[in-house]
């Protein structure tokens, strides 16, 4: 029930967009975010949703994995949507029970935040779709390299997700060998309200951490026995470099970026 | 002859629940370059704490541990021991850190600041020798038991180690893993010249190896080839150790008055004995 979990939700391909830098796609992804903030007008919405949907339709990921992805967060947006609409001050344009009343400044507003969050997840969840972990994890440590001097602990950041990533599948499985030994000497998981569900998970916790931590420790010493000893004086046997193709995507998306700012004084 | 590694009166004791536990009480050996050598013993003989020890994992309380010339005790030289003695672990899952198989294996050479055009070249050695290289771009949790443990060897073959210390590796493997892991073992051996220590409570994979040491409460209370090993059955059965199988049948055979050969090891060498007498 638990064994299938993939990490992530990385869709495999070998498209443009896969093969850009992640640094440069982490890049882009933060610049996406800011020009979100920066529209002020529906209008330029649209251009959003051109830089964006050229971006999905290179990236040859399927619609509906994109539309899964927002699933989640959709009662934040249609919550953000409900709320901006009632409580924004301004002229009537409707009211229901005679209280509640709808402004037309509230019905825009509404409107406004709801395709911003709406962009902003389908923008971000892009990146993680079109980014295996490993390659994300490589990007954010080298983005964050230049920020060592001020102690940010950016190789061991990466490190921990690197081991994070490698251990969640053994841990899933032990957790499922957990489940099963417990099951068959009558352990229910299942039935129950909420607190009782919550309750038969300890016995299925405590094991599992106590084993997590005696795995802990072993890798500790694998490490220690590899010559492990930090960052410092490292190589890599992947080296992260800048293609052709990772500049025409920057400069496509600045020219996004200034697109958007001058569209402001429209 | 140059040593590879050597042990010199060497103790370790940990603090137990209330008292000092001595794991290890004054043991002297050692092993030449390109030998295999099997240290045997039952839980708690301490031979696992001697692997540690072998590699500067830990430090010894007494004695000396000097792995070619270099004493683990000098802190300056740790770094280039461990590259020396690489080690091999008991459970896979717990000594691979990467996501795939090619990181991994460069996990090693990544940390002793090999060049990448060389960690690369490592790398692709590494996966041939133990005939892993199909599977480079493949998750770690997804392969057996026996092609993790490859693995693990191969990323420990990446520091270009002369030696390998291996901690139990096929305790939790199945039979199949079991062979994969000790045919690689003995390729090491014989084609690449490593010197090899295997510390097994597997008598039939102690056979192999050129020189077995058992060990008993700290101490090493044999040292010899397997065949001289092996033929003292009364004395391995009172270390709670077994016998090989063809040992032990050879021995109640010898008893029941047949004259056999006391130093058949092998299911081979048991059928040609045999037949003599048909």
């Amino acid at each position: 029930m638990i064994g299938n979990v993939t990490i992530g939700q990385y869709y495999p391909g070998n498209t443009v967009i896969h093969r850009l830098d992640p640094r440069l796609k982490i890049m882009a992804t933060f610049l996406f975010i800011i020009s979100l903030f920066i529209v002020n007008q529906f209008l330029a919405y649209g251009l959003v949703v051109v830089y964006l949907g050229t971006s999905i339709l290179l990236s040859k990921v399927p619609l509906k994995f994109i539309i899964r992805g927002l699933r989640p967060i959709l009662v934040i947006i249609i919550l953000t949507f409900v709320l901006n609409m009632f409580l924004t001050p301004g002229e009537v344009w409707f009211s229901i029970f005679g209280k509640l009343t709808v402004t037309k400044e509230g019905f825009r507003q509404a409107s406004f935040m709801a395709i911003r969050l709406t962009l902003l997840i389908t923008g971000t969840s892009l990146l993680t779709l079109t980014t295996s972990p490993i390659q994300l994890t490589d990007g954010i440590e080298k983005l964050l390299n230049p920020f060592r001097k001020i102690g940010v602990p950016a190789h061991e950041l990466a490190m921990m997700m690197t081991i994070a990533l490698r251990f969640i599948p053994t841990l899933m499985e032990e957790t499922n060998k957990i489940m099963k030994a417990q099951m068959a000497r009558g352990g229910d998981f299942e039935s129950g309200n909420l607190i009782q569900r919550a309750k038969s998970l300890v016995p299925l916790l405590v094991p599992l951490f106590i084993s997590a931590f005696r795995r802990a420790d072993e890798l500790a010493m694998a490490m220690e026995a590899r010559c492990y000893r930090g960052g410092e004086g490292r190589t890599r046997l992947k080296v992260l470099r800048y293609h052709k193709r990772d500049l025409i995507v920057a400069i496509f998306s600045l020219g996004y970026l200034a697109l958007l700012i001058w569209s402001r004084g429209w | 002859m140059k040593k590879m590694i050597c042990v010199e009166d060497l103790s370790y004791e940990y603090k137990g629940q209330d008292e000092m536990i001595r794991a290890l009480d004054h043991i002297s050996f050692t092993i030449e370059p390109g030998k295999f050598v099997a240290i045997l013993g039952h839980n708690g003989s301490g031979k696992s704490t001697l692997a540690k020890l072998l590699n500067g994992l830990l430090l010894p309380t007494d004695g000396h541990v000097i792995i070619d010339g270099m004493d683990t005790q000098d802190l300056e030289k740790i770094w280039e021991i461990r590259s020396t003695a690489g080690m091999v672990f008991q459970n896979p899952d717990n000594q691979l850190v990467a996501t795939i198989v090619e990181e991994d294996i460069a996990f090693g050479p990544e940390n002793l600041g090999v060049p990448q055009a060389e960690i690369q070249e490592r790398v692709d050695r590494a996966l041939a020798t133990v005939e892993m290289s199909a599977f480079r771009d493949r998750a770690p949790h997804l392969l057996s038991g026996g092609q993790k443990q490859r693995i693990a060897i191969a990323g420990v073959l990446a520091m270009e180690p002369a030696c390998i210390i291996f901690d139990e590796p096929t305790a939790m493997l199945d039979p199949s893993g079991r062979r994969e892991v000790l045919d690689t073992i003995l390729k090491l051996n014989r084609e690449e010249k490593k010197t090899i220590l295997l510390i097994t409570h597997y008598m039939d994979e102690a056979i192999l190896a050129d020189r077995v040491l058992v060990m008993e409460k700290g101490k090493i209370v044999m040292d010899d080839v397997p065949k001289k090993i092996f033929n003292q059955v009364e004395r391995m059965k009172g270390l709670g150790l077994d016998i090989p199988q063809v040992t032990d049948l050879t021995h109640q055979l010898i008893e029941a008055g047949y004259p056999l050969s006391e130093d058949i090891l092998s299911i081979e060498e048991m059928v040609d004995e045999l037949c003599q007498y048909l």
